[in-house]
């Protein structure tokens, strides 16, 4: 048994390559040890201290999220409300606030689980995972890191560093939607995120992505005959009945298969509507769920 | 290697020494080495909020928090609220407002609210209410506690 408490990325990568696993704030990886759905690891490092996984870098072409990044600053900073709007949008319905103070996009990310909220918006904003070791760092797409429920393509000793992605053109806005029951302490019954580029009135580039429909977040393919074109009513019902066709929902205590089919369509329509506001410039607050008045009202 | 851990946590400003198992929670931890039951286990589950603890002045869940990656931190609990005998106008509101019957959810409560205050000197009625969202009450009802909470950011 052992646990350290690393301050730098080399030490942790030491204990990881010796073996251990490394844990943020936890919110997974103790919650679910206590549940019993596993054992705690009996040889940990403590990744929540390393200043250099907790930063958000600007650079010409890209912007670096440290995997270390909370919700609770996701959701408020200045760099990913203005350009990366869907990610805010998804952390500030993450659990409560003591749940977004410890949970970290990297840790969300890892996790691998089809129902996590800023997983989608990652994908429609065209993320890479950085993965790291001690001999050297390697980007892969978020298609090939998620593998399956809770499962992901990374190997023992690499430990994800960043989520990097290519900065936005102009006119463009993103959004993401969550269907819930309730307004907090909440897991996406289904979620949809958006990501527009807008050229004038119409569509110069549009990427959606689904939340608990599939074994893995997924992105709806085919929405490439949408540019060039408004989005009006045609398109928006375009991209929900593709999001409802591509999607393949479980059953569950939560919903049954044929309402999520349903409801993934109209979340993918608002999403895309939102961003496609945002992307003309509109102010509309983080989290858009508020202002389309889903989850119970207070 | 033992799965003890001999570590030092610092309550409410004093440290304290605790020998805890590396799967120890924090709210465990505090419960039983240290002495401090005001921090209250719940749901175990990170869902109900009675174990708010604040760490370096941030809510967190001290059921679903190892207690050895707490050191280090500034652990506050709800001991250390009041003044000696001088309640913190959080809890002497809640009193004044009714906001408290059975009084389990209550320790959480003030800490979630002492964390909100802290950030927003004047939050909103919907800032206290997402404030407040991880926090569960079953018998007093929520009405009560939200006017405490406001009654103390109106008298702070």
């Amino acid at each position: 048994m052992s646990f350290t408490i690393a301050t730098s990325l080399d030490e942790a990568l030491a204990s990881i390559a010796a073996g251990a696993r490394p844990i943020a704030g936890g919110s997974d990886l103790v919650v679910g040890a206590r549940q019993g759905k596993f054992a705690l690891p009996a040889e940990l490092v403590a990744i929540d201290r390393i200043e250099s996984l907790a930063t958000i870098d600007v650079g010409a072409d890209e912007t670096s999220i440290g995997s270390g990044v909370t919700h609770s600053r996701l959701m408020e900073d200045g760099v990913i409300v203005d350009n990366f709007t869907a990610i805010a949008d998804a952390a500030a319905l993450v659990g409560s606030p003591s749940t977004r103070n410890v949970g970290t996009i990297g840790g969300n990310v890892m996790n691998s689980s089809p129902a996590m909220d800023t997983g989608a918006p990652l994908v429609v904003l065209g993320a890479e995972a950085e993965l790291t070791t001690s001999s050297g760092s390697r980007r892969v797409g978020l298609d090939e890191l998620w593998t399956g429920p809770g499962q992901h393509s990374a190997a023992g000793n690499e430990l994800c560093t960043a989520l990097v992605l290519p900065n936005r053109p102009a006119h463009s806005g993103s959004a993401y939607v969550r269907l819930e029951y309730r307004r907090a302490m909440e897991i996406a019954v289904v979620g949809a995120a958006a990501a527009v580029t807008l050229d004038g009135d119409n569509i110069a580039s549009i990427r959606v992505a689904l939340t608990a429909v599939a074994p893995t977040i997924i992105e709806v393919a085919g929405l490439d005959s949408l540019v060039g074109r408004p989005l009006d009513d045609a398109s928006l019902a375009e991209i929900a009945e593709a999001a409802s066709g591509q999607a393949t929902p479980i059953s569950d205590l939560r919903a049954s298969d044929t309402y999520r089919r349903h409801t993934i369509g109209v979340m993918a329509r608002r999403a895309a509507e939102a961003a496609a506001n945002r992307a003309s410039g509109e102010t509309i607050a983080v989290p858009v769920n508020r202002a389309l008045g889903i989850g119970a009202a207070s | 290697m033992s799965d003890k851990h001999a570590i030092q946590l610092t309550v409410n400003g004093v440290p304290y020494d605790v020998t805890v198992d590396q799967s120890q929670n924090l709210s465990g931890a505090l419960r039983n080495g240290t002495g401090l039951t005001g921090t209250k286990e719940g749901c175990d589950d990170c869902e109900c909020g009675a174990c708010m603890v604040l760490l370096d002045g941030s809510p967190v869940n001290s059921c679903s928090y190892l207690a050895v990656q707490a050191q280090g931190r500034d652990i506050t609990t709800v001991e250390g609220l009041a003044d000696g005998d001088d309640l913190h106008p959080l809890q002497r509101n809640i009193l004044e407002h009714g906001g408290v019957q059975c009084g389990f959810c209550t320790p959480g409560m003030l800490m979630s609210a002492r964390a909100l205050l802290d950030r927003n000197a004047s939050p909103s009625n919907e800032e206290i209410r997402i404030g407040l969202s991880g926090n569960l009450c079953r018998c007093t009802g929520y009405a009560r506690i939200l006017e405490a909470v406001e009654a103390t950011a109106v008298e702070l």
